[in-house]
This record gives structure tokens, sequence and C-alpha cells, in this order.
């Protein structure tokens, strides 16, 4: 058979994007907790009339689903089904035989050709179990192949033996099912006894709650730390000297050469202040479009993937989503809704993506209003650390605060309004991992690449219409109409409007408007708050709009809309 | 040996499951996790008011809500 298709099934958190990516070469993100990938992912290998499809797909413990990431996988499954020349790579946990052989049998009865990787295999062996490969081989009749994804180990037998990939012929009643899977666990594993291993000792600390929740303040005390700290010594050291003793010259004379102004020089360049150009505040293309992506956000992205990666790939987040259980059911969510929340802080597109692991519609409603409420997404933190990072924590304190207040009393009112219980938390908890540095590196790239794709572009169309709205006097226009909400509510300068009307393109940028304003800290509090609360910016709208369908959308945009000049005005009041 | 349900449990206590209190639905779930009747479970933590529950099943460790675990009867030496 010529094999046009590879499906790669398996239970959450096996190792799947990892065979996927090894087999591709193309980079997808792995996480050490169930629930990374969820949405299917395409590939290929070979080329000309070898070549094969291949498809990442979320993990599922079985073939009925539960969640819509689940529901992704059994679609993909019955496609390939239907489409002849598929096979099945089914990703097994060698550490988890008897759960995965679950899935394996009830994959064995579907009319597709399956080949099994026994995957984690290194760590099967580090606490003991042992699985004759052979024997199981034989009793389930498709070929069984050893992997350590990581490394690559098994991959390349696996690749050659693609051909050999078998229908199941395992026959079985399906009430039956689990006392087959004990007969055969009990025919082919052997568990030597292991002691409590020291990843495992730590596993019960952060766990238990009077040492979790310690260890997890400290967590995050920490990862705020280096944050700021990476963040900070990026910029300090590296990218803002690049601009100011190498770009600034370059610009300089290019100002000159162009005249110092006109239409194109104020495109390009922007205006100069004081005569010469002020990265955030001349708003040209090449100045303050290429400065706030690179040179003020890019460092906090980078130091913040770094920190985020590192949380991911141990497995401290499914503990962190037990520790922090209680808190998230008064919003109507459950611990595992801090995944798309903590994703959201690095940008609300993959935090709108991740409330696919969330069961129910309710869920989901409320855990994608409240990230683009009340979660900044980390170029506009950087932007806000910028512009407000020098008053210390009497600037930056009400500006989270409040935001962590909204985002508290928005779910707590959500959950008393909206109809219908939320289910309660239902997860694995994988082992401690230490993760691997070369995939770290990799993932953090991967993101990297990924922000520089979506930023750059979007800054410097933002910059320009910036332009185009002051010269065709746009912002005037409409700072006139909103003077009432604006001024009279909110405190702001009517100037301020265009920050909000940026905001949609781009939510770093529209801070990064804020500071030619000259506006008081109590203003930069307020405009801070508003812009994070009153609308997504297009990227996340448009995802925000595919996942909860357009009804939903326009509630969870009037809740947004009305909450932010409620909000704002509060803040004036009390500030 | 007495029965009683996971919430009961206390950390680092192991017993067999006995029976769900729960429709087809829950017991389907429980089971796709390895949670099922007749297999050892041990109960690593519980959280403070009524949070979750982390037990052992096999190598697995699952987070189960609190009401879920409830649902869970367990027999006890
Ligand atoms: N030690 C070890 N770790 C592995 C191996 N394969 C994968 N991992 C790690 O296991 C974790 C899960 O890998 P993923 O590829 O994200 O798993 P997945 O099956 O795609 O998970 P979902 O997308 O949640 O279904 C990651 O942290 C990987 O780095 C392996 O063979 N050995
Ligand atoms: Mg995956």
């Amino acid at each position: 058979m010529q094999v046009k298709k590879i499906l790669l099934v398996g239970n959450p958190n096996v190792g799947k994007s990892v065979i996927f990516s090894r087999l591709t070469g193309v980079s997808v993100i792995a996480s050490n907790y169930p629930g990374t990938t969820v949405e299917f992912c395409r590939g290929c290998v070979g080329s000309g009339e070898n070549k094969i499809d291949v498809v990442d797909v979320p993990g599922t413990y079985g073939l009925d689903p539960t969640s819509p990431a689940e529901k992704v996988a059994v679609e993909m499954l019955d496609k390939a089904i239907d489409e002849k020349n598929s096979i099945a790579i089914n990703v097994v946990d060698a550490t988890n035989l008897e759960r995965n052989l679950n899935l394996t049998l009830q994959l064995l009865k579907k009319n597709i050709p399956v080949i099994i990787v026994l995957n984690l295999w290194d760590e099967a062996k580090h606490i003991g179990i042992s699985i004759e490969v052979e024997k199981l081989q034989k009793i389930l009749g498709v070929p069984v192949i050893p992997t350590v994804a990581i490394t690559g180990e098994g991959v390349k037998t696996m690749v050659d033996r693609l051909q050999e990939a078998k229908k199941g012929k395992y026959l079985y009643e399906n009430a039956e099912r689990w006392h087959e899977i004990g007969n055969i666990v009990e025919r082919v594993q052997v568990i030597r006894h292991k002691h409590h291993t020291l990843t495992e000792r730590l596993s019960d600390l952060t766990v238990h709650p009077w040492t979790g929740i310690p260890i997890a303040i400290g967590v995050m005390y920490v990862v705020f730390t280096i944050i700021r700290f990476i963040g900070e010594g990026l910029i300090g050291y590296i990218f803002e000297p690049l601009f100011e003793k190498l770009w600034l010259p370059i610009m300089m004379a290019f100002s000159r050469v162009l005249g110092s102004q006109g239409i194109i020089h104020n495109i390009l360049i922007g205006q100069l202040i004081d005569g010469e150009i002020d990265f955030g505040q001349s708003f040209g293309l090449l100045t303050t479009g290429l400065f706030v992506p690179i040179a003020a956000v890019l460092p906090y992205i980078v130091a913040f993937y770094l920190v985020l990666s590192f949380l991911e790939d141990s497995g401290y987040l499914p503990r962190l989503a037990v520790l922090l259980d209680k808190l998230m059911h008064s919003v109507g969510l459950h611990g595992m809704a801090i995944v798309p929340m903590m994703l959201g802080l690095g940008c609300n597109v993959p935090g709108a993506l991740g409330t696919r692991v969330l069961e129910s519609k309710r869920e989901r409603f409320i855990a994608a209003t409240l990230m683009a409420i009340a979660i900044p997404c980390m170029a506009q933190i950087a932007m806000i650390f910028g512009l407000i990072g020098k008053y210390g924590a009497r600037g930056l304190f009400p500006v989270f605060g409040t935001l962590f207040v909204v985002w508290f009393v928005f779910g707590i009112l959500m959950n008393l309004v909206i109809k219908g219980e939320s289910p309660e938390i239902f997860t694995e908890i994988p082992p401690y991992r230490f993760p691997y540095f070369g995939a770290l590196l990799k993932k953090l790239w991967m993101r990297i690449k990924w922000f520089l794709k979506e930023a750059i572009p979007f800054v410097l169309l933002g910059v320009l219409v910036v332009n185009l709205l002051h010269s065709l006097g746009i912002i005037e226009f409409f700072g006139k109409i909103a003077a009432p909400i604006i001024t009279k509510l909110m405190g702001l300068p009517l100037e301020a409007v265009g920050a909000l009307i940026i905001g949609f393109l781009r939510k770093d940028l529209a801070v990064g408007m804020l500071a030619p304003l000259g506006l008081s800290l109590k203003q930069l509090i307020i405009a801070s708050v508003v812009l994070t609360m009153y609308f997504p910016c297009v990227a996340t709208f448009a995802i925000l709009l595919k996942e909860l369908g357009i009804i939903d959308m326009i509630k969870a945009a009037v809740i947004m809309i009305v909450s932010a000049f409620l909000v704002g005005s509060i803040l004036n009041l009390l500030l | 040996m007495t029965t009683i349900d996971l919430s009961q449990m206390k950390a680092g206590q192991t017993g067999k499951i006995m029976s769900f209190d729960g429709g087809r639905g829950l017991v389907k779930r429980l089971e796709s996790m390895g949670i099922r009747c007749g297999v050892q479970i041990t109960k690593v933590s519980g959280q403070i008011m009524r949070g979750p529950i982390i037990v052992r099943v096999g190598n697995t460790q699952v987070a189960i809500g609190f009401g879920m675990a409830r649902k869970i009867l367990v027999g006890i030496d």
C-alpha cells in the first residue's frame, strides 16, 4: 500500500507533537501538560510521488469526545478512515501502558492500519517499568516500536516500518475491554519496585495545600522578577543602545536627506521633537514603527516565553491548576482554565484557542471573555512598563490590581448570571520533567518568530494609520464626538481617542500613543486599564469570533465596552 | 473492610475502588483515565475547602473535583 496520510493518535501528553516535529520538521508547541495541542496541524514527509501528509491531532483518552479538542481528534480519525491509504501511528505512553491501551484497543477496531509507538521509553526504564515489545507486538498483531521522541531514538525505525502498519485483528467484547487490557498488561509488563524519587517528592510538596500555596506564591514572585530582570536587561543593555547608537544616526542622516519635513518624511521618520528623532514619540515607520515591536516589546516577549516554556515543560502548570481550582470556581471555571489565562498573558490569540480544553460552552465563553477583558498581552504589558514603570509600584499596582479585581468581579457576575453549571476539574497530573534545553530554545524561537511575524506588519500598519488619521483630522473629529465619555467621565484628553482607535490594531502601539500626550500618572493608569479592557485587538477578535460564534461574540463585546467605560469612570472618581 | 468515598480518605491512604455513585457518563470518563472498579487507588492529597483531590491509579496521577470524588466509593481494610 502506498501510504498517503499519517495520523498521530494517542492520549494527551504522550509526545505526539514531538514526534510530529521530528517526522516533518514542522515546529509545533509541545508542553508537559495534557491539552497542549487543541487544533490539528499538518506537515509532510518525503516528496513527489512518495509525499505523505502527517497530521498531529489533539490528545484523547477515548473515542467518545468530552471536549472540543477531543472532538477535533475523533473527527480527524473518522476522516482519515474514509480516505484510502491512511494509517494511524498510535503514540502510547510506556509509563502508563494500561490506561493508554484503552484507546489502542478502540483504535484497533477501526478500519485503519495501525502502528504503535511506545514513547517515553527512557522514563519507563528510569522508573523501573519494562515491557516486552515482541510479545506485545504478537498479541496485538501490529508493529510496536519503542521510542524516545525527545532525543529521536527509535524514530527512524518507526519511519522504516511504516509500511508494516496493519488493521487490528485483536477481537474482544467491548464490555470486556478493561479485562482484556489487564490480561495483556500482565503478560508483557514487569514493574520493579521503586522508591520515591526526588521529583515525586517535589510533586507531593507542590500539591499539598500547606506547602503548595507558599511554593506557588514563591514561584510567581520569582517568575515575575525574572521576567522584569531579563526584559529590562535586554532593553537597557542591548536593544536601546542598538537603536540610540546605531539606528539613530542613520535615521537622522536620512531625515536630513529628506529635508526634515514633508509627507514622505513624516511617514518614514515622523515628527522631529526639538529637531531630534524621538523613537517613542516621532511616529514614523522607520522610527517608532520599528522601535516599539523590536526594542520595547520583543525583550519582554523573550523573557516571558522563556519563563513560560520552563513552567510548561517542567509540569508545574497542572499543579498550579489544582491549587487555584477553588479561586477559578468562583468565576465559573475550573483550575485548568489557568492554562489559557497564562497563554493569554503572552498573547491573547493562543489564549483564546487554549479555551478549547474546557469542556462546556459556558466555561469557554466565561474564560474567553475574562481573558479578553482583563488579561493584557505581554506586548501591551511591556509598553505599560515602559510608560509607567518609572513610578514603580505606585503606578503599576493600580493598573494590574484593578485588572485583577475586574477579572474577579466580572467572573463572579458572569458565573451568577449565565445559566448552567461548570464542570469540575478532572485532569491528569503529569510527572515533573526536567526541561530539555534544546526543546526549550526551539519553542522560544518559534514563539519569537511568530511574534515578529504578527507584530511588525500590524505595528507598521498602525503607524501608517495614525499618520493618516492625524493628517485627515479624524482623531480630532472622533475626539469631539466621544468627548463626554473620554474627558468628562474618564478624565482623559481628547487625543486619547487616537489610542482607542489604534488599539483595535495593536494594543502595544496604542499604549505607545499615550507617550506624547504628557498625561499625568492618574491619566496613564486609567488609559492603560481602559485600553486593556475595551475591546480585543483584531487578531484576537478574529479568533474569538471563530471560537464563540457571532452571537456570543457580540455579547462579549458589549460586556467589554460597557465595563471598560464603567471602570475608567470609577477610577477617575477614586484616584 | 469498610467502604468510604474518596473525599473521606486520608492523604497517603490506599484502597480498592468498589463502585461509582453516578451516571454512565461519569463512569465512562473516569474509566478512560484508568479509574474503574477493582483497581487500587491511593489518595495523594486533598485541598482545603473542598478543593480537588489528587489520586494515583497505576502510574497516573489524576486531579478530581471534590464533587466527583464523593461519587467514587472505595473499600478500605
Ligand atoms: N523524557 C521524555 N520526554 C518526552 C518524550 N516525548 C515527549 N516528551 C515530553 O513530554 C511532553 C509532552 O509532549 P507533547 O508532544 O506536547 O505531547 P502531546 O501528545 O502532543 O500532548 P497533547 O498535545 O496535550 O495531546 C513534553 O514536555 C515533551 O518534551 C520522551 O520520549 N521522553
Ligand atoms: Mg500535542
